[in-house]
């Protein structure tokens, strides 16, 4: 596939071509389910959108049953830069019922499968995204990051995902899971097309309070010559697999032969992100589909009364893993646990972030596993907590607000992608982007 | 003996150009759900933004009752699912308000005063409205996001009297301030009252009532005295345990009755937590500077009209209670005119002949034709009398003063010429009379002036007459 690069360069007959190509060949594969449907704004390049961005006049779901019928009336600001940019939003990509899951296998669509491996789930949430650039389905996509959202699915299927600092890319527009950890972000072919996507996206917008007030770009000064010091956890890697583990190692070599500085860092046992991540997102989460009552919009169920209407819209219109969260959140905010859950967590939460900012004093960067293993195979996670676990390299980086980018460094036994992450400090894309090149080169994966 | 314990919260819609959270307009009496956006309408990913004019208002309120005002304030979100509650939350600000730890004096007629504690003011969004036609709701979110100060005072009020001069007080300022239409009937000014009672003299409080939402201050005055009267009565009846229970009652104004709005409920639990979407609140030097210069309020005004105009206390509070009035006034005043005849026309004349749903900002009779009017009277041209006619007349048709003044015919002849021919026709006719008066029969002096008065047809001004006789009659 062309990568996005080159594709900017291309004229419009040919993007006329590119995407009359591309459509066949989606519809080609539709076992891959990456695509939820294949529409198209505008003639620039067509990039993948994760089916929570608005676009307006498209159906945009969130992968959920209970907004089936719902048009989006307005774009994303992420949209509005893109169409202005010379992108076009080309297809929505599949996902994990508002975001929730790290398979892809909660959405309403169905699973996507992954395209190294039929039997094996592309991650999530951004499953679609991931699958649809790794077939060669997508020039590059747009996915959104909560806990590992973009960097999971990116790692399990070859490809590279960023998420950028919080307040980076305007949320507004992205179908809400968890406002203070939700990041929207480039999911590309290589790193220098995340660079350029980012900085099409990026940039301070009114209409979303939490945005940075900052505009610098970074792919007009990529420079993978600068050398850096960059941090390894020895002790966090223990709790993932060997294909993990020699990954890391691989990487490392790869660092060092490139000149860069490494020094062994440990942060925070990992299981306190867990707690904290999840008390948080499911207290925000809980509020932010509150919404989806079937009175203005989506699907109402069947009813004799009002009440009826709230229970029975919501009991019909959410998924299981969507109500487990609905309900924890509302455990942790009611009175009586308030303080010892969300207000406990949001202290752990300024920990995690002091933990990080001491270990910045020092480095530019961290190395990082994107999760404790390669791609599972649908159905191997038996129960929630074990899928929750596979988050815990992830969801500190959300917690704490940093940029951090997921590429791919080599196969497993198996032959599957295995990725690693680097992460930089809050607002700097461009050591983060740097770093990554060198790594990108030194390595030379070949999916 | 028992106590009554009342605390008043008060929910001011605030007149600022668009909502909260969104650009929509705040205006009125639009087509249903117009006045909506993406935000408004709680839509997939759409954000709020602060509308930082509120703050202005909150500042000045603030600032207005005395009270600590927060640089740094926060937002926290309320969940309840109900059909106007487009987001099922309501933001609101729980943990930090804009506004702090106020007072507001309350001034009875006997000249004494008492100070109400106010504990907070805080920012929210309004919800929209439900409208039931039959079996059919509907929801109209037009209100929604519209901006709210809620003002919560403490349970320091000892009747309904007390409550009700709260409120009217708390309405004058926010008037005074122009920070809200602060119109009850519209919704613009809303009142939920606590009461509970207890033995005089116990310090705790017992259970208490909410009675939400009436829509005048009679009808709080009423409500308040007709729940105190239930409870009390249950008190007596030993039964005040079981029926008088935490519940919110609506006040029925047709059956003089307030009754329970709900069946037994759990206890809501709303969930809150700080809100994500937003940043804090923060008022800045500049801000802070700016709007802490407030306009004069009803009691400053108050105290100037009577050190400045020498009015008695009881003319100065009726034409401060409100600012139409008191803004009529000094409109008037302006014309040059004495305080003294300006409080009687207005309170007296005016507002006598107001009926119905007549009052001094929508009659005929602005404060400058009122005020020409009572100049007219001063400057010798009509009579008191005559300026009554006026009056009648003007309040009827939008005319103007001098206009109706010769329409009438009604102008005092001051024309010394004139009268003194009159007068000397007078004398000429009465010589008898004369040498009376002459004699030293001071009491016919009244004679000469009424036949003066009568020759001119009243039209004469009394005192130039006066002058004349006077003068010719030595
Ligand atoms: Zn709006």
């Amino acid at each position: 596939m062309i990568t996005l690069k080159e594709a900017l360069k291309l004229s419009s007959k040919e993007l006329e071509d590119l995407k009359a190509n591309l459509a066949s060949e989606i519809a080609k594969h539709p076992e891959l389910n990456a695509y939820i449907d294949v529409n198209n704004v505008g003639s620039g390049v067509p990039i993948a959108v994760k089916d929570n961005i608005q676009v307006k006049d498209w159906s945009i779901t969130s992968g959920s049953k209970i907004l089936q019928g719902y048009i989006a009336p307005y774009n994303a600001t992420v949209i509005e830069k893109m169409l202005k940019a010379g992108l076009s939003p080309f297809g929505r990509t599949n996902m994990d019922e508002f975001a929730m899951g790290s398979t892809t296998e909660s959405s309403c669509y169905g699973k996507t499968l992954n395209p190294h491996n039929a039997d094996c789930v592309p991650g999530g949430s951004s499953g679609g995204s991931a699958a649809a650039v790794a077939a060669g389905l997508a020039i590059a996509a747009l996915g959104s990051d909560t806990g590992g959202s973009i960097r999971q699915p990116a790692s399990f299927c070859g490809i590279v995902g960023m998420k950028p600092t919080y307040g980076r890319v305007s949320r507004y527009g992205l179908g809400a899971y968890a406002s203070s950890l939700d990041q929207i972000g480039p999911m590309t072919q290589n790193v220098e097309d995340a660079a350029i996507l980012y900085d099409i996206i990026s940039g301070h917008d009114e209409k979303d309070s939490t945005s940075a007030d900052m505009n610098d770009k970074v792919s007009d000064k990529l420079n993978p010559a600068r050398k850096l010091r960059i941090a390894t956890l020895p002790k966090y890697i223990e709790h993932a697999s060997q294909d993990v583990k020699d990954a890391y190692s691989k990487a490392i070599e790869a660092l060092k032969n490139a000149g860069h500085t490494i020094v062994e860092k440990e942060l925070l046992d990992a299981k306190y992100d867990i707690s904290a991540y999840y008390i948080t997102a499911t207290a925000e989460a809980t509020t932010n589909l509150a919404r989806y009552d079937g009175i203005r919009y989506g699907r109402r169920a069947e009813c004799k009364d009002l009440k009826e209407l709230f229970i029975n819209s919501r009991s019909e219109g959410f998924g299981e893993e969507v109500k487990r969260r609905i309900l924890l959140g509302n455990f942790v905010l009611s009175s009586g646990y308030y303080d010892a859950y969300y207000v406990k967590a949001q202290k752990v939460r300024h920990i995690i972030k002091d933990e990080y900012a001491k270990v910045f004093e020092d480095v530019d960067l961290i190395l990082s596993p994107v999760a404790p293993t390669t791609a599972n195979r649908f159905g191997s996670l038996s129960n929630p907590i074990e899928m929750y676990l596979s988050d815990i390299y992830t969801i500190s980086v959300n917690l704490a607000g940093l940029p951090a980018l997921s590429l791919p460094i080599c196969k497993s036994a198996k032959g599957m992608p295995v990725g690693l992450q680097l992460i930089a400090k809050a607002y700097d894309e461009q050591t983060l982007f740097d770093g990554a090149l060198s790594l990108e080169k030194e390595i030379n994966y070949k999916g | 003996m028992f106590e009554v314990v009342i605390g008043l919260e008060v929910h001011v819609q605030l007149n600022t150009k668009t909502k909260l959270f969104c650009s929509c307009p705040t205006s009125f009496n639009h087509k249903q759900n117009t006045n909506t956006c993406p935000t408004c309408l709680a839509l997939p990913g759409a954000l709020p933004v602060f509308n930082k004019e509120v703050l202005h208002k909150a500042i000045m309120f603030g600032t207005a009752i005395d009270a600590t005002v927060n640089k740094t304030s926060y937002f926290d979100r309320k969940s309840y699912f109900y059909p106007d509650s487009p987001s099922a939350y309501q933001i609101t600000q729980l943990y930090t308000p804009v506004v702090e730890h106020g007072k507001l004096r309350i001034d009875f007629e006997n000249g004494s005063h008492k100070i109400i504690r106010i504990n907070r003011a805080h920012i929210e969004a309004d919800a929209g409205k439900n409208i039931h036609e039959g079996d059919i709701s509907k929801v109209d979110l037009n209100r929604a996001g519209t901006p709210l100060l809620e003002i919560v005072s403490e349970p320091d009020m000892r009747s309904a009297e007390e409550a009700v001069l709260y409120l009217k007080k708390l309405h004058a300022i926010v008037r005074y301030l122009d920070i809200s239409d602060a119109n009850m009937q519209e919704g613009s000014f809303r009142v939920d009252v606590n009461v509970s009672i207890r033995p005089k003299g116990d310090e705790k409080l017992y259970t208490r009532v909410e009675i939400k939402n009436i829509n005048s201050f009679r009808f709080i005055q009423k409500a308040i005295e007709l729940e105190v009267a239930r409870q009390v009565e249950a008190w007596e009846d030993g039964t005040y345990k079981d029926e008088i229970v935490q519940e919110t009652r609506l006040f029925d104004q047709t059956k003089q009755e307030t009754r329970s709005m709900r069946g037994k409920e759990e206890a809501a639990d709303y969930r809150y937590f700080p809100e994500p979407d937003l940043l804090k609140a923060v008022i800045s030097d500049e801000m802070m500077a700016l709007y802490s210069k407030i306009p004069e309020l009803p009691d400053e005004k108050m105290e100037r009209f009577i050190k400045e105009y020498g009015m008695s206390e009881y003319n100065a509070s009726v034409i401060t209670s409100s600012v139409e009035m008191a803004k009529y006034f000094e409109d008037m005043m302006d014309e040059g005119i004495s305080a003294k005849n300006a409080t009687t026309w207005l309170t007296v004349e005016l507002q006598g002949r107001l009926k119905g749903d007549m009052n001094i900002t929508n009659t005929h009779v602005d404060a400058k034709k009122l005020g020409l009017l009572v100049k007219r009277i001063e400057d010798g041209t009509i009579s008191g009398k005559a300026a009554k006619e006026v009056l009648d007349k003007l309040v009827e048709e939008n005319l103007d003063v001098d206009g109706v003044i010769d329409a009438l015919g009604l102008k005092q002849v001051s024309d010394t010429g004139a009268l003194e021919a009159i007068c000397d026709e007078i004398i000429n006719a009465n010589q008898e009379k004369v040498a009376e008066y002459r004699g030293g029969k001071d009491k016919l002096f009244g004679f000469f002036v009424g036949q003066a008065m009568k020759a001119s047809k009243g039209s004469a001004n009394p005192q130039t007459i006066n002058e004349i006789l006077k003068a010719k009659l030595g």
